[in-house]
């Protein structure tokens, strides 16, 4: 295939985004070329896994209430830097981080940090559905019950208002009682979703959400991303240009660990100003 | 039928046409003799399996079924009575002359009279096998099975009744009555006896303890010698009575003849069940049987355990598997846990699973000793002298009881369980984990909420293996609290109920003791079979147990088939 060729596939598909959507495309693109106040804020970040660096100097700012994706071919670093924000990496013992990362002005890796805290403000959905081996309902009340609520009342009112949020409740509002292993691998996904925004962050993480999923079934989280926007800032990591041309406002693309350009997802898909960056978005490697 | 069905979608020799030796490296290559050789041995496992089973549920169930009483006439003269248990060729009697010679065992019983139970006797010295209506088979408390025919029954010198028929018939409706007068008495000298020497004798400690203390507590010190007092004056009453019941148990007696017209005479009370072999029809042997059955689960041992029941084995068993699930389940998950999810895997994680699979290795009889020397002499020494200084030098504690049995035990399954958990744990997804983190839950929350839940089915699967090795482990038990007769059960009726320092009985050790140790091997072997049938089916009600539970917490967090 020409370069120029796929060159216009692509950018046919994100004016059919943008179009769809146009008003917030538009902002996004102001709001990005500004950044006046971003939510996240990450400054220098190096992290590597041993010896080996993963990331290297990635300055990069996320604002709030838009939709960010890092995109990159695999291998990249997208998601280390996704599991920075909420302070997942801890869990992987020969992980060693330098560099600042500022959520609502604090830094997160300041030390004395409370963790669980973060985690509570920066909710994550995973590339492989991951329900417990427990009920429906049990899952999306997981969050609260470890914070501590107990009220019946409170519990059942978050757990249909998380499952309506992720436009699962009607789907399974008779059958909360069963186990959510007993679900399909999107409505699995969707209720992921729903677990995350039963405890309100303010910020969700995705991780490649709909890579384990048929083309029906990413619509739907696609569409519903769109919806969440409204009240999240969503960090999604895709490596599907075209997903991240439909959902994102704004576009982040990472190779070999370096941030090599960041911008408006029309901007990086029409016009980028990086030569990888074209050479990836058109298909020549990756 | 699989076999067959898998060889036939391969490329036979049949189908390729080729020269031999290619033929011939095509069946080998098509993978055909290997199905062979996995399935025949798995057969083989399952015919020797089965066979065992078979063997022991034969021998088993069927030493209860009342067997025809004989009468052999021999070529000598004499006569004899019994049970036909066994025929055999004699060894080397081809040798000889012609053809092979045979013999019968005859279970002639009457151990006071003839000093054995078993008798030999050639083929050809028989002149004729009879079988006599009248005989009886009398199952008496002392000295085994009687065979023979009732002469008199009496009430103290009087004859009630004399002649085989009018003696049986006598003696069939005296005695339930007689069976009822022996329970009485057995009642009063275990129950009612026991519980007043296990009062006075706490009130004996209670007062040395006070001793000890140097407490001068008068109020305290009167209350305990008025009970040993009173205890004592109610031991004179029972004693009493029990004289005035084996002076009427002795009264009832009945003489009985055997064979060779030799007679014994013992009284009434002295028979467990009697009944003429020969005349019995079929529902009547169903019943004799269902009434050995019941006095073997449920009654006690009798002549040194080669009769009667095992039921205080069956419960000992079944208390030590308790106890040592209790103690080494929570032990072996919570070792799991901090192996799995809190410690940092590294070379000394490593050789710790090493050493903790290696010790599931470790000869049994090793964990006995370490269990005799640690629990027993340490532990229960220490606490002798802390808690129990009055009894001493009686040991409590420091001697062999049921909860350091459990305990070695429990020590010697705690791999098993440690394995499991530790593979269930591994079989949950990193995501899951994540997932919990993610939303802000500590990594204790998660174990307990998330991980002990998702994997307790493994959790289980590791119990029912340890209790399973657990229940047929004889070896550490017999140096760390498993006994021959043991007088009382460790669960009773008196204060604390469950008396974790006693000894207790073993249906493994029993099948060792009666099999092995008994002084009339021969008598007991229906003994071993049936107390193995009967191990069998703990270990079976236990898993079965555990596993249903087991599959109702899988079919809770069933996965779906996406």
């Amino acid at each position: 295939m020409e370069p120029a060729v796929a060159q216009r596939n692509i950018l046919m598909k994100t004016n059919r985004t943008a179009n769809g959507r146009a008003e917030g495309a538009g902002e996004a693109m102001t709001s990005a070329a500004l950044v006046p106040e971003p939510l996240i804020d990450i400054q220098s970040l190096n992290l590597w896994y041993g010896t080996k660096p993963a990331l290297e100097d990635i300055s990069l700012q996320i604002p709030k209430n838009r939709v960010t994706a890092f995109i990159g071919p695999s291998g990249c670093g997208k998601s280390t830097l996704l599991r920075c924000l909420n302070r997942m990496n801890d869990l992987i013992d020969s992980v060693r981080i330098q560099g600042t990362i500022l959520i609502g002005g604090e830094n997160v890796y300041a030390p004395g940090t409370d963790v669980v805290a973060l985690r509570k403000r920066v909710g994550m959905v995973f590339q492989r559905s991951n329900p417990f081996p427990k009920t429906l309902y049990e899952n999306v009340a997981y969050g609260l019950r470890v914070a501590g609520v107990r009220r019946k009342g409170v519990l059942d009112e978050a757990v249909e208002r998380s499952l309506q949020a992720a436009a699962l409740w009607d789907e399974v509002k008779d059958r909360l009682q069963e186990s959510a292993l007993s679900l399909s691998g999107g409505q699995q996904q969707r209720l992921c979703i729903a677990r995350a925004i039963a405890v309100e962050p303010e910020i969700i993480l995705m991780d490649e959400p709909c890579s384990a999923l048929d083309p029906v079934a990413t619509a739907k989280i696609e569409s519903l991303i769109h919806e969440l926007e409204q009240a999240y800032t969503i960090v999604i990591v895709t490596h599907n240009m075209q997903q991240a041309a439909r959902v994102s406002d704004l576009t982040a693309f990472l190779y070999l660990g370096r941030l090599i350009e960041v911008g408006p997802t029309d901007k990086i898909f029409t016009t980028p100003d990086k030569r990888e960056t074209e050479d990836y978005i058109t298909g020549r490697f990756g | 039928m699989s076999i067959r069905a898998t060889a036939n979608r391969l490329p036979g020799p049949a189908t390729v046409p080729a020269p031999m030796s290619r033929a011939a490296a095509g069946f080998w290559a098509s993978g055909v003799p290997f199905i062979w050789l996995t399935g025949g041995t798995l057969a083989i496992c399952l015919i020797m399996i089965g066979g065992l089973l078979a063997h022991i549920l034969m021998r088993g169930l069927g030493s209860f079924w009342p067997a025809e009483v004989a009468e052999l006439r021999l070529k000598n003269g004499s006569v004899l009575l019994g049970e036909i248990w066994d025929r055999e060729t004699i060894p080397g009697s081809a040798e000889e002359g012609g053809e092979d010679k045979t013999r019968l065992q005859l279970r002639v019983g009457n151990r006071d009279l003839y000093g054995v139970d078993f008798r030999w006797i050639d083929d050809s010295d028989i002149e004729s096998i009879t079988r006599p209506v009248d005989a009886a088979t009398v199952e008496r408390r002392e000295w085994g099975n009687f065979y023979g025919r009732p002469v008199e029954l009496r009430q103290g010198d009087e004859p009630v009744a004399s002649g085989s028929d009018a003696t049986w018939n006598a003696l069939r409706v005296r005695l339930p009555e007689a069976r009822a007068l022996h329970a009485r008495i057995r009642t009063i000298e275990r129950d009612e006896i026991g519980r007043i020497n296990f009062r006075i004798e706490k009130a004996r400690l209670g007062l040395r303890g006070l001793e000890l203390r140097s407490s001068a507590s008068p109020d305290k010190r009167a209350e305990l010698e008025r009970e040993v007092v009173g205890g004592q004056q109610r031991y004179e009453e029972l004693a009493h009575e029990l004289e005035r019941l084996y002076g009427e148990m002795r009264g009832e007696r009945i003489v009985l003849a055997e064979a060779g017209g030799r007679t014994k005479e013992l009284a009434v009370a002295e028979i467990v069940r009697a009944f003429r072999a020969n005349e019995l029809g079929f529902v009547g042997r169903v019943r004799v049987y269902g009434s050995r059955v019941w006095e073997f689960v449920s009654g006690e041992p009798r002549e040194s355990n080669t009769e009667g029941g095992i039921f205080p084995a069956i419960f000992g068993t079944f208390l030590m598997v308790v106890l040592m699930s209790l103690a080494v389940v929570p032990f072996g998950v919570l070792a799991a846990i901090y192996l799995r999810e809190y410690a940092v895997q590294g070379a000394l994680v490593r050789a710790v699973r090493i050493a903790v699979n290696n010790l599931a290795g470790v000869p049994s009889i090793v964990f006995g000793v370490f269990g005799l020397g640690f629990f027993v002499y340490f532990l229960g020494g220490t606490i002798d002298q802390l808690f129990y200084p009055e009894r001493l030098p009686t040991p409590t504690f420091g001697t062999g009881g049921i909860l350091w049995a459990s305990l070695t035990l429990a020590l010697l399954t705690v791999p098993v369980v440690i394995v499991a958990t530790e593979e269930a744990l591994a079989a949950i997804p990193r995501e899951v984990r994540e997932g919990s983190l993610a939303l802000g839950a500590t990594q204790w929350e998660t174990i307990r909420r998330v991980l002990l839940p998702a994997s307790l089915p493994g959790i289980l699967t590791g119990a029912i293996l340890a209790m399973a090795r657990g229940a047929g482990e004889v070896a550490p038990l017999m140096i760390t609290g498993v006994v021959k007769l043991a007088p009382t059960l460790p669960l009773d009726g008196e204060w604390p109920f469950l008396h974790l320092e006693r000894k207790f009985m073993h249906l493994g050790f029993h099948i060792y003791d009666v099999g092995f140790q008994s002084p009339n091997v021969e008598a007991a072997k229906p003994m071993v079979y049936t107390t193995t049938l009967l191990l069998l089916a703990v270990v079976l009600i236990v898993n079965v147990f555990a596993i249903t539970v087991r599959n109702r917490l899988r079919r809770r967090h069933r996965q779906s088939g996406v």
